[in-house]
């Protein structure tokens, strides 16, 4: 599957996973943007069949109800939706 | 492949400019934070290009109309998130008291039931001399052979309804 990575600082193993016409997606992407972290992407509903089911999967070992966005930080911490300050709080 | 190119900035705000009435004329109110209003028209205007029918731009649809009826936009959760959190939970639709500034829209849960729980649009028989019909975006009840084509109250369209009586 392909994983979208955007460049920053390290600030541990950051992962979203999101839609590309949610808006509050893409509030969490510019918040990312402006702290700088590095982190990793995939927009679900741009995947199809087997890919999307995957995705799907690994969003609900983390979120049950399989919204977005699903933050997953180190592979320990998950923020379901923008809660800005939430985010700030663990990606300082 | 996104459709998101083939939106454009015209698209969005005739959009937005008719709903805007057609809400306020309805009762219903839109998310003052045009910001955030103006991106969920864009979302829904790609899902229609997508799709053929305006899914939630905050929820993942399948792509088969049937499945994805609830959450065409209004979705069935609506009015209840509405009045429990003051917002739908895009946060397009929100309460008075958002639009007086009196309350927060802040992320809400998502109401929509997993799809092994999710209720079928029913289409009980029943005893009265004309089935009543239920629109389950607004609520609205009419006795008519079939329900109408289109809600007279919300505009949603003639597969919304569900059997009342």
């Amino acid at each position: 599957m392909k994983m979208n990575h955007v460049e920053g600082d390290d600030k541990g193993h950051v992962m979203l996973y999101a839609l590309s016409t949610c808006v509050w997606c893409k509030k969490t992407k510019r918040l990312l943007n402006d702290l700088h972290a590095e982190y990793y992407y995939v927009d679900a509903d741009l995947l199809h069949g087997e890919e999307r089911e995957g995705v799907m999967n690994e969003i609900k070992q983390w979120n049950p109800k399989c919204s977005f966005p699903t933050l997953v930080v180190n592979n320990r911490t998950c923020i379901v939706g923008y809660k800005e300050d939430e985010i700030r709080g663990l990606l300082k | 492949m996104n459709g998101e190119d083939i939106v454009t900035e015209k698209e969005v705000e005739d959009v937005y400019q008719r709903l805007d009435r057609e809400t306020s004329q309805a009762g219903y109110n839109l998310n003052p934070d045009t910001e955030v209003t103006m991106e969920l028209v864009r979302g829904l205007l790609v899902n229609e290009k997508r799709y053929g029918y305006w899914a939630c731009p905050c929820r993942l649809a399948s792509g088969n109309y049937h499945n994805d009826l609830d959450i065409i936009c209004p979705c069935d959760y609506r009015d209840k998130d509405v009045t429990e959190y003051g917002s739908c939970y895009c946060g397009l639709y929100v309460s008075k008291a958002v639009v007086k500034g009196e309350q927060k829209v802040d992320p809400i849960p998502e109401r929509r039931p997993p799809p092994e729980e999710r209720v079928q649009i029913t289409q009980r028989e029943g005893t009265l001399s004309l089935p009543v019909w239920r629109c389950r975006v607004c609520g609205y009840l009419c006795a008519r052979d079939e329900p109408p084509e289109v809600c007279p109250i919300c505009k949603a369209k003639k597969e919304r309804f569900e059997r009342f009586m």
